[in-house]
């Protein structure tokens, strides 16, 4: 029993070590959310509120661009919802490997992040639970104080994109493709193949993050009987 | 309230939502098998997606600049069977040396 105890905090803390380079990141996007906000009037309360119980990139930049834009609440909130919507296909993955009754995993869910939730895939659609929470806890302690030092501050980080940090995230996922790719069969290279042409084809036509969430139904492909 | 606030409010509930509705109605039983294979197929057309928006998506059209480049570089680090953490460092050094000197 202790032993199992231990091999548990043992998970979390190595998914903290590996979760630390993302939030290094974390922490420098966040001070130019803080800063965005900053130029935006929110004052100092509302965009750290914002960073502790929302904790979402994508959402809380998309809320920032409509109302800096001028638009409405309605907008706003559709347009991070949206974006946000590619958690629910990501917690139906992990989900088989949460603990506990319903309440549980709904409250272990909240520590998917799109970055945690990548590095907790151990190929063929398996997940490690204690290092997906124990990679989101940095993560977000970065997020919420680099959002505070980025409203308190001057703008100290410049332009994010001029520093290549855009490209981080497609990379890593591109890293774990391939893995996922060398464990998986016929059908994951056929899955992996549609899911490619149907974001390309969609990003034109939908609206943000569209793409994203058709292309998960390249994994319909499940329903196929295997061949071998 | 203000409009700002009622954002703030509203997408967080929304978010709590969404991150529950996954593990409260895919955990905690035994799936068909076929559905099981259809959520272990999720991760890569998950991952793919990400990688081709991310790489390719510039607002409301897919485009080819200093992205694609550093992407590139870390496909080929990857190929080469670089640690994960090497590819990554290169595609941001590559796609920010590729701005500068554009």
């Amino acid at each position: 029993m202790r032993n199992e105890a231990r091999r548990g905090s043992e998970g979390y803390l190595a998914g903290a070590r590996a979760g630390l380079p993302f939030a290094l990141v974390a922490g420098v996007v966040a001070i130019s959310f803080g800063a965005l906000a900053r130029s935006l009037d929110w004052g100092v309360l509302a965009p750290i509120v914002f960073s502790v119980i929302t904790f979402s990139v994508a959402a809380q930049f998309a809320v920032a661009a409509v109302l800096g834009a001028g638009g409405g609440a309605f907008a706003a909130i559709a347009a991070a919802v949206l974006l946000n919507a590619r958690f629910l296909p990501m917690g139906m993955a992990v989900a088989p490997f949460l603990k506990g009754g319903p309440l549980r995993r709904a409250l272990e869910g909240q520590t998917i992040l799109t970055t945690s939730w990548a590095l907790a895939s151990r190929g063929g659609g398996r997940f490690d639970r204690a290092f997906m929470i124990g990679a989101t806890v940095p993560q977000y302690v970065a997020w919420t104080v680099g959002t505070a030092i980025g409203v308190l501050a001057d703008n100290i980080v410049g332009d994010v994109e001029r520093l290549g940090l855009d490209v981080i995230f497609p990379a890593f996922f591109l890293a774990l493709l391939v893995r996922e790719l060398k464990s998986g069969g016929k059908r994951t290279i056929a899955a992996t193949a549609i899911a490619a042409a149907l974001a390309a084809a969609l990003v034109p036509i939908a609206p943000p993050s569209v793409p994203v969430l058709a292309a998960c139904g390249a994994a319909l492909l499940g329903l196929k009987r295997r061949s071998s | 309230m203000s409009t700002l606030w009622v954002a703030i409010v509203a997408v967080t509930l929304a978010n709590v939502a969404i991150k529950a509705a996954g593990p409260i109605l895919a955990g905690g039983r035994e799936l068909p098998p076929r559905v099981n294979d259809v959520i272990a197929l999720l991760t890569p057309a998950l991952l793919t997606a990400l990688v081709v928006t991310e790489t390719f998506g510039e607002g409301d059209h897919l485009a080819l600049d200093e992205r694609a480049l550093g992407i590139g570089v870390a496909a080929v680090a990857l190929a080469l069977r670089a640690p994960v953490l090497l590819a990554v460092v290169l595609a941001a050094l590559a796609t920010a040396l590729a701005r500068l000197l554009s």
